[in-house]
């Protein structure tokens, strides 16, 4: 299970570099995404954030806890 | 371990959280909304206020179910399910409410009166008080629970305080609210939930996945104090 979990954030992680890192090639050529449409995506960008920060602190109590429930 | 094949410990239904969370939150920021006057680009709080709620009532559900397992069972095992999804569920509903605060402020809160005189008027709102009321009957709850020492005792009394507590959600929020008169939007038929003529197609698209996305993060938390609880139990009781 936490294999699968693991393998399963950091898909989610490189999903999301890769969307940033696409977001800033394109700056190069076209319109800055991060400065368009009323700089919304720098606020989805904050958000998501803060909600992987969060889940990567549930995900590791998560595994805390079934180490301790293997070791009792 | 007996629970090993409990869904706690599956991964599948953490994973669909994790996505509808990131779907929320992106979808929820960018789709197009319907343009209304006094709401503007808060409307997108429907998203986030409105699933705290769904994701407490949801939650209360639960934490009932589970009082009335015990009382049929006996098995503590039941009681402290019942204990830890009631508590999620009492966060969701303050977070609820504090991001309904906000919103309110301004949405409702008149600029050009005093910041007393439009809290008067929203702080009389019988959707407030009914969420009120539906809160501190929970947090009695939580007191009546930790005011009995003895474990059996304290594990039936709080089942059926349980019950009370959930039959209590209904007049409080489901009821009273819809008679009186209100400045919250979902005064007819079921907020949110109609299908016809409440929320446009491009928002339900991204309400339904957040609602369960919300519910199962405050069941992913609440099994892993459930978790924690287990383990003391099972100190205890070696």
């Amino acid at each position: 299970m936490i294999k699968l979990l693991k393998s399963c954030m950091l898909l989610i992680l490189m999903l999301n570099i890769s969307f940033t890192v696409s977001a800033q090639e394109k700056t190069v050529e076209m319109a800055d995404m991060m400065r368009s449409n009323g700089r919304i995506y720098v606020v989805v960008a904050v958000m998501l954030t803060i909600l992987a920060g969060l889940i990567l602190y549930i995900v590791r109590l998560d595994r805390k806890i079934t180490k301790l429930e293997k070791e009792i | 371990m007996t629970e090993a094949k409990n869904y706690m410990y599956k991964s599948w239904w953490k994973i669909t959280a994790v996505l509808l969370l990131i779907y929320t939150f992106t979808a929820g920021l960018l789709l197009k909304v319907p343009e209304l006057a006094p709401l503007q680009e808060t409307i997108r709080n429907l998203y986030f206020h409105v699933c705290m709620w769904f994701a407490m009532m949801i939650l209360f559900t639960i934490s009932v179910v589970n009082a009335v397992r015990y009382l049929r069972n006996l098995d503590i095992k039941y009681d402290i399910y019942a204990r830890q999804f009631a508590i999620m569920g009492i966060v969701f509903g303050l977070l609820g409410y504090i991001t309904g605060a906000i919103w309110a402020s301004y949405t409702w809160a008149d600029p050009n009166t005093p910041v007393g005189d439009s809290f008067s008027s929203i702080a009389r709102d019988p959707k407030l008080i009914g969420a009120a009321i539906a809160l501190l009957v929970y947090f009695a709850y939580l007191i009546l629970r930790d005011s009995v020492q003895d474990m059996d005792k304290k594990a039936r009394i709080s089942s059926v305080y349980n019950i009370f507590a959930y039959t209590m959600l209904f007049p409080a929020i489901w009821i009273l609210p819809r008679i009186l008169p209100s400045l919250h939007p979902g005064n007819e038929g079921n907020p949110a939930l109609d299908v016809k003529n409440d929320i446009s197609g491009n928002m339900r698209m991204v309400f339904y996945p957040a609602v369960i996305g919300w519910t199962l993060l405050g069941v992913w938390i609440t099994t892993l104090k459930i978790r924690i609880s287990l383990l003391k139990e099972k100190k205890l009781t070696p």
